[in-house]
């Protein structure tokens, strides 16, 4: 089943010129998509555009095969959450308890059935600890984390990452890929993740590259990564640890594409050994 | 300097201060400032203050988070004190001294208004950390919820209760974030050359648009940001919407509330029938 559909869809920004173009392209259930493009590339009006926060001028947008307008509106949210990029303007209360509730209370579950998924919501994103604490004195990788937790307390079946990593130091990064990654392979939630960080679309099971509001290029991370010249003509270039990677493997180490130093070297390390 | 604004920020402990139902602080600390300007002798003033100092013990706030949140109305209190100290008029003699103490053009220090601004001053203080143990010892969300219980009966006409205290969230939620936001942007203004604190009153105004002007902005910006993770989070008008934490109603609150009843007796009582009359 397609989690999510977008079939010839056009938007603009009123201002003449399109930010989104004729678009095709589709995410299947439990698959985790990259969306790679530099600024201006129309990949965060994808994220808003896929669950009405933004109407679009052409086309139909399908979210598990409901089509996307005013009456289905509410259905469609409650199956596709988006995490946004600013960690300090996505929670409306102070205590992270109170903020994760916010989802559940919206949509008018019983007491119990909240506390059950405020449970579930803070285990999945190992934030248990923090529940009574005050979001203004988390870290940032701590605070997208209860936005994740925020956003997973309704059940999605879709989770939408719109940049939520490009605020956050490489660590607060690499708590948010875990996490997102773990909720793919255990909850079977569908990930689509916009970034900028090549390193990240490296985790992927498929990457799309936009650039003016159009999908220049489809495919697994490696396949990508191996066009860099391409890349580098829609502003992106090949991740440095990337690119190690890559030579590693040519030279005859059998070294899997990682995010980080570290990793890379308990990979070398374990490859050696 | 904006570190020192503590407004409006929880200080997570458990104690019997903190499991209160929120109502019944909020009532409380009405009828504390009710009773403290019916004070009208420092033996009323004293037992209140004894009622407030029990109830920050038990509270377990530290002390110095008080006085912290007390030096954010330092100026509003020293200004108080001394126009009263100079100014007011009157003629009662509570020392072997003459009632006027001082006098010169306008400026008259009498005794009564020595008397008259220490009392003033204490009602301050009180009525500050009344205020603050409120804000210390209860959380946003039900603080709000307090609020919106209280206010229900204005639904009756159509009034948006509900909105009101999610708003007054919200504004609680942002405080610490615009103050960060506010000492970034001020220190961005000084490493551009910008001086706050130099220059004579009309320069130093100036100087505060260029902070305020990207404040203004920053904070636009936020509330479109959270508008949109609202929405994507299912709000949307607040019909049907349910609570996650009910309020109780409990036997400490039935002892809170009947302290606060009977402060407030007493002080009405003190007022008519003083004591030590000032």
């Amino acid at each position: 089943m397609k989690a999510l559909e977008f079939q010839n869809v056009s938007f603009s920004y009123g201002d003449g010129a399109f930010a989104i173009e004729n678009l095709n392209f589709s995410v299947e259930e439990g698959e985790f998509v990259a969306v790679l493009g530099h600024n201006g590339s129309g990949k965060s009006t994808l994220a808003r555009l896929s669950d009405g926060l933004l109407t679009l001028d052409k086309g139909e947008i399908r979210c598990f095969g409901i089509p996307l307008n005013e009456k289905n509106l509410l259905t469609i949210r409650k199956d596709l959450g988006i995490v946004f990029q600013n960690p300090d303007s996505q929670a409306v209360a102070s205590i992270v308890e109170d903020d994760v509730a916010f989802g559940p209370e919206n949509i008018g579950l019983s007491r119990e059935e909240i506390g059950k998924r405020i449970d579930f919501a803070l285990r999945a994103t190992g934030m248990e600890e923090f529940r009574r604490s005050m979001l203004s004195r988390l870290s940032g990788g701590q605070k997208q984390r209860a936005a994740i937790a925020g956003v997973l307390a309704l059940k999605p079946r879709m989770m939408i990452l719109d940049e939520a990593t490009a605020m956050l130091d490489p660590k607060g990064r690499r708590e948010i890929v875990e996490v997102v990654k773990k909720l793919n392979e255990e909850e079977g939630i569908t990930v689509l993740m916009i970034t900028h960080f090549m390193e990240e679309a490296m985790l992927c099971g498929r990457a799309v590259v936009m650039n003016r509001g159009e999908i220049v290029m489809q495919g697994t991370p490696s396949e990508i990564f191996e066009r860099h010249e391409e890349l580098l003509t829609f502003g992106l270039a090949l991740p440095r640890i990337g690119v190690i990677c890559k030579r590693l493997r040519e030279g005859g180490l059998n070294v899997p594409d990682v995010l980080d130093p570290e990793e890379l070297a308990k990979e070398i390390a374990s490859c050696v050994s | 300097m904006l570190k020192d604004v503590s407004f409006g920020q929880y200080y997570p402990v458990e104690s019997f201060v903190h499991h209160l139902d929120p109502r019944v602080k909020i009532v409380f600390l009405i009828v504390y400032i009710v009773a403290i300007f019916l004070a009208k002798e420092f033996l009323a003033l004293g037992i209140a203050a004894a009622l407030l100092l029990l109830a920050l013990i038990v509270s377990r706030v530290p002390l110095p988070k008080v006085i912290g949140a007390l030096r954010g109305i330092l100026f509003l209190v020293v200004f108080t004190a001394t126009v009263n100290l100079l100014f007011y008029q009157g003629d009662k003699v509570y020392w072997d001294a003459p009632a006027v103490l001082f006098e010169w053009k306008i400026i008259k220090i009498t005794q009564e208004g020595i008397i008259f601004s220490i009392f003033l001053v204490i009602r301050l203080v009180l009525l500050m950390v009344c205020s603050s143990l409120l804000t210390y010892t209860t959380t946003p969300v039900s603080l709000t919820d307090g609020v919106e219980s209280l206010l229900a009966p204005l639904k009756w006409i159509k009034f948006p209760v509900h909105a009101l205290a999610l708003v007054m969230s919200i504004a609680l939620r942002f405080i610490p974030i615009l103050m960060d936001e506010t000492q970034r942007i001020m220190n961005a203004q000084k490493a551009r050359g910008s001086s706050l604190d130099t220059g004579g009153p009309a320069k130093r105004v100036k100087a505060v648009v260029p902070v305020l002007v990207p404040l203004l902005v920053s904070a636009l910006r936020r509330a479109d940001e959270l508008g949109e993770a609202m929405e994507a989070r299912c709000y949307s008008d607040g019909k049907n919407r349910t609570k996650y934490k009910k309020l109780r109603f409990t036997w400490r609150d039935l002892l809170a509330f009947l302290l606060g009843a009977g402060l407030l007796a007493g002080m009405i009582v003190m007022r008519y029938f003083p004591v030590f009359a000032l």
